[in-house]
């Protein structure tokens, strides 16, 4: 079972990130869960969302501890948030944008999922979006196919915006 | 159709297949997703209700009575403090014979104010005349809705259900979800007793002592005939749709020394906890109850029981580990887990069964300095 944590603030996209990504693996054939911790929810606060992937049934409803990936919206997140907290040995982190943290020498991706955002004007009450590009991402790692991340976006939003945004952080993020 | 969705999304999608005449309902967290996504569906047209956006819940389980009566099938559904509020309503839906399905989406009860999963707040509609069921996946919660209808409605039964589904563990996560073609697999409501004003008759009136207990062993009596409604009902789900689920969700219980039982999400992740231990050679099971009213006949016989109550009744105990002490004549190690969202993995679940001590109670997490 493959276990991701996305860390965001509310607003962002996270939540539904973590949805799409599951809709992804889904397509993919694969089981997939996909929940956010809620607490008082708020715009701009930190939240947290999980997705579990698996060849089998997901019998599982806690929370996920020690995850294989970590992705993080906001670095900005990284300064009140432990976000490396219970990342198993030789897992990986997702950044939006640059690495100004010590990543503890896990191995980090990042990409400029902001400015992608922003470059095709995928803007929702002032805020870039940032679920539909980062799913472009997660493809390129192996995480789901491009073809289901694809299909997930499109059966989700019908602004072809965002399947773009998707193809940019593909062809953007740097393994 | 496949595809994902929440467990609150799944009671919509069930809600909208069997089309409800009148639906009333006030919004609560963590159910407010499935009247949200029932509006949506009447506003846009893909359902032809009367939808009716009550002032509260009491109001809301009164307007389904109102409706019922007259022979409409009805639906709501609330939570928590919700579920409380419209306490008085649950009982006279019962007691005048109605077929409302509600979902109930289970959440703690303030203060402290908490919006996380615990069973407390149904299990306070215990003794009310409703059918119980709870259920652990999306997929469930989804087919349960439908059958709730069918076993509502049955002339045999013509009793309330509550379908209850956990707060945010369950209601809000993602899983996948294969929707039905229904075909008449739920025949239309035909209500006995429904208003008729050709036929005048009186609704409610002072019901003496010599007849009023007739009307209560009646509601026992159909509560009994449920269980083989509940019985048929499922095969027959089980035949048109592949998927069977029973009053019980066994889980390796065949040869096992120790059974766990539970209800609800954590039910689902006590299997994985079931696979750990055999592993390491421990004859381990778990029984999901699904059905909690009418309550099933449990074998547990010559077996250690482990029960979780997500619960708890203040100076008596795990309501669930009541029942079955009280049923099974099993002394069995009562934990207390999971109130109020309170985290509970498979590995604490594993834990609970190697450090089981039967006949005691053990409240989860509470140290010395709590």
């Amino acid at each position: 079972m493959y276990e991701i944590r996305i860390h965001s603030r509310g607003g962002q996209g996270g939540v539904t990130a973590a949805k799409l990504l599951a809709l992804a693996a889904f397509r993919d054939h694969k089981y997939a869960t996909a929940f956010p911790f809620y607490g008082a929810e708020r715009r701009g606060a930190p939240v947290v969302s999980f997705v579990r992937i698996d060849e089998n049934p997901i019998r599982v409803y806690s929370q996920i501890k020690k995850p294989g990936l970590i992705v993080v919206l906001d670095n900005s997140i990284m300064e009140v948030v432990d976000v490396l907290h219970g990342l198993r040995p030789g897992g990986k982190v997702l950044l939006n944008g640059t690495l100004p943290h010590d990543m503890k020498g896990f191995q980090t991706l990042s990409v400029d999922l902001t400015t992608i955002a922003l470059r095709l004007n995928l803007v929702v009450a002032g805020s870039p979006i940032l679920n539909t590009p980062v799913i472009g991402a997660l493809a390129k790692m192996g995480i789901v196919s491009m073809d289901s991340a694809k299909l997930a976006i499109s059966e989700m939003f019908s602004d072809d915006r965002n399947v773009q945004a998707a193809e940019a952080a593909y062809m953007e993020l740097v393994l | 159709m496949l595809t994902i969705a929440t467990g609150n999304k799944a009671v919509a999608a069930a809600v909208k297949q069997v089309s409800p005449e009148v639906i009333a309902a006030y919004p609560i967290t963590p159910q407010t997703e499935i009247v949200e996504q029932i509006a949506e569906y009447v506003t846009n047209g893909e359902l032809k209700s009367q939808y009716i956006p009550v002032e509260s819940e009491h109001s809301a389980m009164a307007a389904c009575i109102g409706a019922s009566i007259t022979g409409a099938r009805t639906f709501t559904a609330t939570s928590s403090h919700g579920l409380l509020y419209m306490h008085e309503m649950v009982n006279w839906a019962a007691g005048g014979r109605l077929p409302i399905v509600m979902a109930n989406v289970n959440r703690a009860l303030g203060p402290g104010w908490n919006i996380w999963a615990e069973h407390t707040d149904s299990m306070q509609e215990r003794d009310t005349g409703w059918l119980q069921v709870y259920v652990s996946t999306v997929q469930e919660a989804y087919d349960t809705t439908l059958m709730a209808f069918r076993i509502a409605e049955h002339h045999e039964v013509l009793l309330p259900v509550m379908v209850n589904l956990d707060g945010f563990s369950l209601s809000h996560i993602n899983q996948s979800l294969e929707t039905v073609e229904l075909g008449d697999f739920i025949p239309p409501l035909r209500l006995p007793h429904a208003i008729d004003v050709k036929n005048p008759r009186g609704y409610g009136p002072l019901t003496g002592p010599e007849e009023y207990f007739k009307f209560r062993w009646d509601i026992e009596r159909s509560m009994r005939d449920s269980v083989k409604v509940i019985e048929s009902t499922e095969k027959d789900f089980s035949q048109r749709f592949g998927r069977s689920y029973g009053f019980t969700d066994d889980y390796q219980c065949e040869d096992a020394d120790v059974v766990i039982v539970s209800m609800g999400t954590i039910g689902k992740e006590a299997e994985v906890a079931i696979d750990l231990l055999r592993k390491e050679g421990i004859r381990a099971g778990s029984m999901r109850i699904r059905w909690f009213r009418p309550f099933p006949k449990l074998d547990l016989s010559g077996r250690d029981v482990v029960v979780i109550d997500r619960d708890y009744s203040f100076g008596y105990g795990g309501i669930l580990a009541e029942a079955v002490r009280s049923t099974c004549r099993a002394e069995p190690y009562s934990v207390i887990a999971g109130l109020g969202g309170q985290e509970v993995t498979y590995d604490d679940i594993a834990g609970f069964i190697q450090g089981r001590r039967p006949g005691e109670e053990y409240w989860f997490g509470v140290t010395p300095d709590v």
